[in-house]
């Protein structure tokens, strides 16, 4: 988890191209998933589905599951609207490059 | 600032906050070992409340039903956005079609073959199938309306790479996409005040739960409202991904 965390950070610090940077924004945002099925799993669980288990089956907790697919959905809104935002700014000022972005700024 | 520097103050800030990361990941149960006390609870009264045996949709749709309304108009707001972020400019032109590049040919990039179209045709249905199936399975199966919603806009991407952008775009214009959009996400808005009607609290499962308990049509509000979400997002990831096809094949810079 640490190691996915460090990863994307330092992809989206390095990064020198917008899409790069995104895609490390997914990367650090994919540890999320990681230490939540991490923490809800128990030894033994199976998936909390009680269509054909046994209603006191030992299941993984659930409830972190659900905040998983929350994280997934939000993570495709935010990827879809950031890089709407990278080819408006390749449009206005024909560089992806981040660095170069904050140059023109000044 | 250079980027040496820059590089310099991000490890100085990343070891410093990695230490406290791992500090806080070793105050974690043992892995396998977590006793939270919601987990159970929440599968000994799932099927009893709710007559759903998928406890994960049960969660997201019943008992943290507000976070989920929630959660849905960040996928609504973000597609809003996406249009609105990648409107025709002013100096640009949207040519309305007509000489829209067919396959990306204008881009310099190989027209697509024939094999990409057959296996893209085939896919079409089956994937189509497979989105409904995950959205109306929410309460028994390991499924809802955000997946199923994802994998039914998946048939209709096909639909464009098997075809032409502007057979897409007939069976996507935009206005129709942002009123299904409405509609979807503004359906799970109206489940929850259907339940306040009837003097229940806000998205209360107000409808008859069915049974026996796992049985599809069983589960009340919860069957309807991963039916509305699967609307919307559809809706949404069709909008997202009409927008940024048309800045590739349709708007063109007018210098």
């Amino acid at each position: 988890m640490a190691w996915v965390v460090a990863c994307g950070l330092y992809g989206i610090v390095t990064s020198r191209h917008l899409v790069h940077q995104i895609i490390s924004l997914i990367v650090l945002q994919s540890s999320t998933y990681v230490l939540f099925l991490s923490i809800g799993f128990r030894i033994g669980g199976v998936a909390p589905y009680f269509s054909d288990i046994p209603r006191d089956t030992l299941t993984v907790d659930p409830v972190v599951q659900a905040l998983a697919l929350t994280d997934v959905v939000v993570e495709a809104a935010v990827t879809a609207l950031l890089l709407a935002f990278a080819i408006q700014a390749y449009k206005r000022f024909g560089t992806v490059d981040p660095q170069e972005l904050r140059q023109l700024r000044d | 600032m250079n980027p040496a520097a820059r590089r310099w103050i991000f490890l100085v800030a990343a070891a410093a906050m990695l230490a406290f990361y791992v500090w806080g990941l070793a105050g974690l149960p043992a892995f396998g070992h977590y006793r939270g006390p919601y987990g159970y609870l929440v599968d000994h009264i799932t099927i009893h409340q709710t007559h759903a045996t998928g406890v994960v949709s049960a969660v997201n749709f019943f008992y943290r039903g507000f976070d989920t309304v929630g959660e849905e108009f960040i996928l609504f707001i973000a597609a809003v956005g996406v249009a609105t972020v990648l409107r025709a400019l002013r100096d640009e032109s949207e040519n309305g079609g007509r000489g829209a590049d067919e396959s990306g040919s204008g881009r310099g990039a190989a027209p697509t073959s024939e094999t990409v179209r057959t296996v893209a045709l085939v896919y079409t249905g089956p994937v189509l199938v497979m989105g409904w199936f995950l959205t109306t399975h929410a309460q028994t199966d390991p499924s809802g309306g955000f997946q199923g919603g994802v994998v039914m806009a998946t048939a209709i991407v096909l639909v464009y790479l098997g075809g032409e952008f502007l057979v897409f775009r007939r069976l996507s214009p935009v206005d129709v996409t942002e009123t299904v959009e409405s509609l979807g996400a503004g359906g799970f808005v109206m489940v929850g005040v259907g339940a306040l009607a009837t003097g229940a609290s806000y998205l209360a499962d107000v409808l008859p739960l069915g049974s026996p308990a796992g049985a599809v049509d069983a589960s009340g509000t919860i069957a309807l409202i991963s039916f509305f979400v699967g609307v919307e997002v559809v809706a949404a990831f069709v909008l997202v991904v009409n927008e940024l096809l048309e800045q590739t094949l349709v708007i063109r810079s007018r210098s």
